[in-house]
């Protein structure tokens, strides 16, 4: 016993630190409505099927410790011959598990569909946000839809929304099959080319909550991490506001420098700065780029350094991406990055 | 050591497998800066006449040529860039098509990659120095593809966009690419 104290002591600690970790990507730590039925129906999965485990484990245990009665005195020959009312109370036990089972196996099978259902039904509150999700190689593209085109909004790998009010998430993919999963607002949701999918998620209080393409899309599947910062409405409207303006003019020479090396490098072909006369169309939106949280769909922090690096040389980092690894001079890259950070 | 005997089933599949392996092809998702520095003179137009060049001309290699991965980074480029704008998905429109055997400016390698580069007369833009020269060279390859001038083992047998009659595109490569 005493050899195994520190291991039970390492374990016991494992699980105490896990618990601190709070607003991390989970699934049982659900902040929304959809999220709280998928939460709801796992620990019913867990404690039903925990308990079933526990009571078959004791009879298994009990079987093969007790000893039958007048066992060893029984001659060979009648070993195997049970009498009636044996084999009778055997048949009534059997058909009682059996029909427990049976019983048991359509109450979860009913828990879940309904839980899907529920999660999937079409909302039409009238306030209710709509966004765009569209699945590309390796990164996210977001729009908000709005049926005033100049509040249409594009963006990419993050998603702020408004606590308290449904947001429709349309998912489309630009290239093969991905999936949205952001596990504490809601399931997964697959993006399908040529299709058109949709999901609601309803955050129930403010937070970040990270995602995660949940389909195997490619070389750098793991890296295609989404964030949905769930703020007070007030917030999120003076961040929309920000979001609409065009980018915010270089003020000192060095991001006007930094400005003119964008534009005149291979960037404009993939990257759109509104504002400017870069209008890629093919890889992120870099408008408000400084205002983001994470680089290349969330595998790095967004700091100067990151950026440097992945600028120089983007396949060290996500080997196989699709940006393009573009000569860029050293006196050049500087200016390069603190216009690319001061883009609030 | 009697399982290593090459009458054991395993042993021939594992070599077989290791011979497959041979064949893998290298994926160059990382182009060395030799290989981004081919610029300009590749073709120089001087040597472009009527009835074909009066001085034989160096031949210039595609250095992805015969590259299945390339090829399709190319198409996806080939989009991105929006060469399909003008060129369709090779049949022409606004610009000429690119499936053809009689090409204005040159249909070798070296050709392609100088018209992309310098750009050409009524409607062609200069993409030298816009795109990198890797990604060129891709595009060539995906565009030679369109000809049936690059192995059929490195492209797909299925286009996503227009699909070749297969009458009139024959593979003319003899088992020579470049």
């Amino acid at each position: 016993m005493m050899r195994l104290l520190p291991r039970f002591t390492c374990l016991a600690l494992s699980l105490l630190l896990s618990a601190c970790i709070t607003n991390k990507q989970s699934a049982i730590d659900p902040a929304g409505a959809q999220a709280d039925r998928i939460s709801t129906l796992w620990w019913s999965f867990f404690w039903l099927l925990g308990t079933i485990f526990i009571i078959v484990m004791i009879m298994t245990v009990l079987t093969l410790t007790r000893r039958r009665r007048g066992f060893e005195q029984e001659p060979l020959a009648q070993r195997h011959k049970a009498s009636d009312e044996t084999e009778h109370r055997l048949r009534r036990t059997i058909t009682a598990c059996t029909i427990t089972s049976i019983v048991i196996l359509f109450v979860l099978i009913f828990a879940s569909v309904g839980t899907g259902r529920s999660n999937a039904e079409f909302h039409t509150a009238p306030n209710q946000l709509t966004i765009q999700v569209t699945g590309t190689q390796w990164w996210w593209q977001i729009q908000y839809m709005n049926s005033d085109a100049t509040r249409n909004l594009a963006t990419a790998n993050e998603i702020h929304i408004p606590v308290g009010r449904p947001v429709h998430i349309v998912g489309v993919s630009n290239d093969v099959i991905h999936s949205f999963w952001v596990p504490n607002l809601n399931g997964k949701r697959d993006l399908i080319p040529s299709r058109v999918t949709d999901e609601w998620i309803e955050a129930d209080h403010p937070g970040a909550f990270r995602g995660q393409c949940a389909e195997f899309c490619g070389l750098q599947h793991a890296h295609m991490a989404i964030w949905v910062i769930a703020e007070p409405e007030d917030r999120f409207q003076a961040w929309f506001r920000n979001q609409l303006q065009p980018a915010v003019a270089p003020s000192t020479p060095d991001l006007q420098q930094g400005q003119q090396v964008f534009l005149n490098h291979e960037c404009i072909f993939c990257h759109q700065i509104r504002g400017t006369t870069a209008g890629g169309q093919s890889a992120p939106d870099l408008t408000h780029f400084g205002s983001r949280r994470g680089i290349a769909a969330n595998t790095l922090p967004n700091t100067k350094g990151n950026l440097a690096g992945w600028i120089l040389d983007p396949q060290s980092i996500k080997p196989g991406n699709h940006m393009a690894t573009v000569e860029v001079s050293s006196t050049d890259l500087h200016p390069l990055i603190d216009y690319l950070e001061s883009l609030k | 050591m009697a399982f290593l005997k090459f009458n054991n089933p395993a042993v021939v599949v594992a070599a077989a497998c290791l011979l497959c392996a041979c064949q893998r092809q290298h994926r160059d998702i990382r182009p060395a800066p030799a290989s981004l520095a081919i610029y300009g003179g590749a073709a120089p137009e001087d040597a472009l006449r009527p009835g074909g060049p009066v001085n034989p001309q160096p031949v210039v290699n595609n250095p992805y040529n015969a590259s299945a991965y390339d090829i399709s980074e190319g198409a996806r480029l080939f989009q991105w860039y929006n060469c399909a704008g003008c060129h369709a998905n090779g049949g022409g429109g606004i610009g000429p098509p690119l499936i053809k055997q009689h090409w204005i400016y040159g249909g070798e390698p070296a050709n392609l990659f100088d018209t992309i580069v310098k750009g050409r007369p009524n409607g062609m833009p200069t993409w030298g120095g816009r795109i990198p020269a890797y990604q060129i060279w891709e595009i060539v390859a995906y565009v030679r593809s369109l000809n049936g001038e690059q192995p059929r083992s490195a492209t797909a047998a299925r286009q996503d966009t227009i699909q070749q009659n297969p009458q009139t595109i024959v593979n003319r490569t003899n088992g020579q690419t470049k």
